[in-house]
């Protein structure tokens, strides 16, 4: 059995934070995060456990280690959270740093393990409640840190200004025009069937979704907007941080910026942190049982035009295709069904991956465990061995994965162990073969 | 002796039902107003029947993705679950008592029958303390609670068994018998053993927010 302390990784943000702490600050904080924001549901989980070790095999690092125990989640949860409580917060700091990076480097959150708990603890919120108190003692690794303070100070994960946002709808919309000339990107337009929100890596760095985007809302005839002001960034950094205040912020703005709009639901891009945070997160921390306004992933959305028959495509896509199925959309929001539809009306041949649908190995990338940036990139890709081998066993060179987390993973996977495979988005896809006015 | 056996079975089997019924009491409601001050936002989503539909579930062997991935386990929890019960309700010796304490008449198990899931019971305990000590993933995580609690609940077996059997002085191993099965019982709610207690709620709200929020099996 490894250990932690075997395997420390030099990280700005986490040597600069615990070189700043001292035992009784770690004490401070951590007893006022038992006693003031977690409750029964941490301590039952704590209680309960049998410490029966079922959940080992529903982790991919644990499994990608050759069943090195250090890995299992409920190794991951002794080690830092049942410590802290066992011990009230009496831990050194260096202890804090090996905990810190267990919690935001070697957990996903992707909660495949409670396919495996049959007591039904949830490790993914045990974990997550390290990263909150690591993040109140200021020990976050310093890429998602930065990230986060991104979101704090521009309202997007990327700090593109208020100027550039609409300058990039507006080049993708002229771009666009050469190929569809009565394409809009409607920017404000009260009353809209849909706001369409995106992630800011798409303004950022992968416009040309923001591009695919609109032929499809142009070719099926939506009545969409996208807005002009902050709100329009669905992603959300702080809460895998464990910055719940500015969480809470960024949700709030994604809402009202659409209840602004008064549009009618709102549509998000092929992203699946995103969603957690509206459906899972955000929005407990804001008190919304229910979203204040209607918010459905992409997948949902291209299921909807596909059964209305709003999308044409010339073809089907020629070359066998396996899908990724992401943690949040399909464990965390049951897409899995209309995923399929979807591809199956756009791909003549799909290739399962094994396990598949709710038990799909997580691709290594979600939860922050990405944002926390190159230090941490051979954690991932030594992390996730079974992935690269679940996705060679289907022998096919594309894979379709609706997620951006997703992509960024699985791309790397892809590379690390030569796989000689390629990740599309949906929307790719769809843009590639949907019928095109002749120009 | 025969007077400490009677204060055994008199008086210290009422102190350790109330310790049984008055502590799980209050776990379970401090636990719950403790809830309800501090998880609202997870107690809003506790859904009757997606928490009963998870329960269900969880209790059909290899269902799920846990106990499917470790057969010997699975087998060992639900035989030794049900080996449990089994004895402590419906023995001979306990029907007995059910009857003369509170005037219960239940069913008994024939002696011999009783006997040999006595056995099995003890067997399901052997393969615990195996899993705890030769499985790395199981004994890297194991602490004195955990080997206390097994202990705890074997006990009762073992004394039952030599009582039984007539293994060493009757009287002595009788009343060691009844002492650790109320040790058992009034140490449930305040051990690992308050799982009993609080398993169906944990369950419960898994199937809860995957059922409800996630739209997905938790199983």
């Amino acid at each position: 059995m490894s250990h932690i302390a075997d395997r420390i990784i030099s990280d700005v943000g986490l040597e600069s934070g615990v070189a700043a702490l001292t035992t009784e600050k770690i004490e401070k904080v951590v007893t006022r995060m038992l006693k003031g924001e977690t409750g029964a549901k941490l301590r039952a989980y704590k209680e309960t456990c049998m410490r029966c070790g079922l959940c080992s095999q529903g982790c991919h690092y644990y499994m990608s280690h050759d069943a090195d125990p250090s890995y299992s989640p409920v190794n991951k949860a002794t080690e830092t959270m049942y410590e802290l409580m066992d011990k009230k917060g009496k831990v050194s700091p260096q202890r804090i740093y090996e905990m810190a990076q267990m919690a935001y480097t070697e957990c996903n959150l992707c909660k495949r393990c409670a396919h495996y708990c049959p007591i039904g603890i949830d490790t993914g919120y045990i974990m997550s409640q390290v990263r909150r108190i690591c993040y109140l003692l200021d020990v976050v690794p310093q890429y998602i840190r930065d990230t986060a303070h991104s979101h704090a100070s521009t309202m997007n994960q990327m700090w593109v200004k208020d100027d550039e946002w609409i300058d990039s709808l507006q080049w993708q919309e002229d771009e666009a025009r050469d190929e569809f000339p009565d394409l809009r990107i409607p920017l404000d337009k009260e009353g809209a069937d849909i706001y369409y929100s995106v992630i800011a890596p798409e303004p950022k760095f992968r416009t040309q979704l923001i591009y695919q985007a609109a032929a499809i809302m142009n070719a099926a005839g939506v009545d969409w907007t996208m807005p002009s002001h902050p709100g329009w960034d669905n992603s959300d950094m702080c809460m895998f941080v464990g910055d719940y205040e500015n969480m809470g912020r960024l949700k709030r703005a994604h809402y009202e910026s659409a209840q602004k709009l008064r549009v009618k639901r709102i549509v998000m891009g092929e992203c699946g942190h995103a969603f957690r945070s509206v459906y899972d997160m955000g929005n407990r921390w804001l008190g919304h049982k229910a979203m204040p306004v209607p918010v459905i992933h992409a997948i949902d959305f291209y299921w909807e035009l596909i059964n209305e028959g709003k999308i044409k495509i010339t073809h089907q896509y020629e070359n066998p295709v396996t899908i990724q199925d992401p943690c949040n959309i399909i464990r965390g929001r049951g897409l899995m069904d209309k995923l399929r539809d979807v591809v199956h009306f756009l791909c003549k041949e799909v290739v399962e991956m094994t396990p598949n649908r709710e038990h799909n190995y997580c691709c290594c990338a979600g939860g922050g465990v990405i944002n926390c940036g190159p230090p941490f990139k051979n954690t991932r890709m030594t992390g996730n061995r079974v992935k690269a081998e679940q996705l060679k066993a289907t022998g096919v060179h594309d894979v379709v994965i609706p997620c951006h987390n997703c992509h960024g993973g699985i791309e790397d996977i892809i590379g690390y162990y030569d796989l000689k495979m390629h990740g599309k988005f949906i929307s790719d896809i769809i843009y590639e073969l949907m019928e095109k006015p002749e120009v | 002796m025969t007077e400490f056996y009677v204060f055994v079975t008199g008086p210290l089997a009422w102190i350790a039902f109330g310790f049984f019924i008055l502590g799980g009491l209050y776990r379970l409601i401090s636990m719950y107003a403790e809830a309800r001050a501090k998880d609202v936002s997870s107690i809003a989503y506790m859904s009757w029947y997606y928490g009963l539909r998870s329960i269900l579930v969880w209790m059909i062997p290899f269902k799920s993705m846990g106990w499917k991935s470790d057969p010997l386990m699975t087998v060992t929890t639900f035989i030794f679950h049900i080996c449990f019960l089994l004895v402590a309700v419906f023995l001979g010796a306990h029907v007995v008592m059910w009857d003369t304490a509170f005037g219960i008449s239940l069913p008994s198990l024939p002696s011999q029958f009783g006997d040999i899931v006595s056995f099995v019971a003890l067997a399901g305990c052997a393969v615990f303390a195996y899993r705890r000590l030769a499985l790395p993933h199981v004994k890297g995580v194991t602490r004195c609670q955990d080997w206390f609690a097994l202990v705890l609940v074997a006990l009762p077996f073992i004394t039952g068994v030599l009582a039984y059997h007539q293994v060493g002085p009757v009287l002595l191993m009788t009343t060691l018998h009844v002492l650790s099965g109320e040790l058992l019982i009034a140490l449930i709610p305040f051990t690992r053993l308050s799982h009993a207690l609080f398993v169906l709620f944990t369950r419960a709200y898994m199937g809860s927010e995957f059922g409800g929020v996630r739209h997905a099996h938790d199983w």
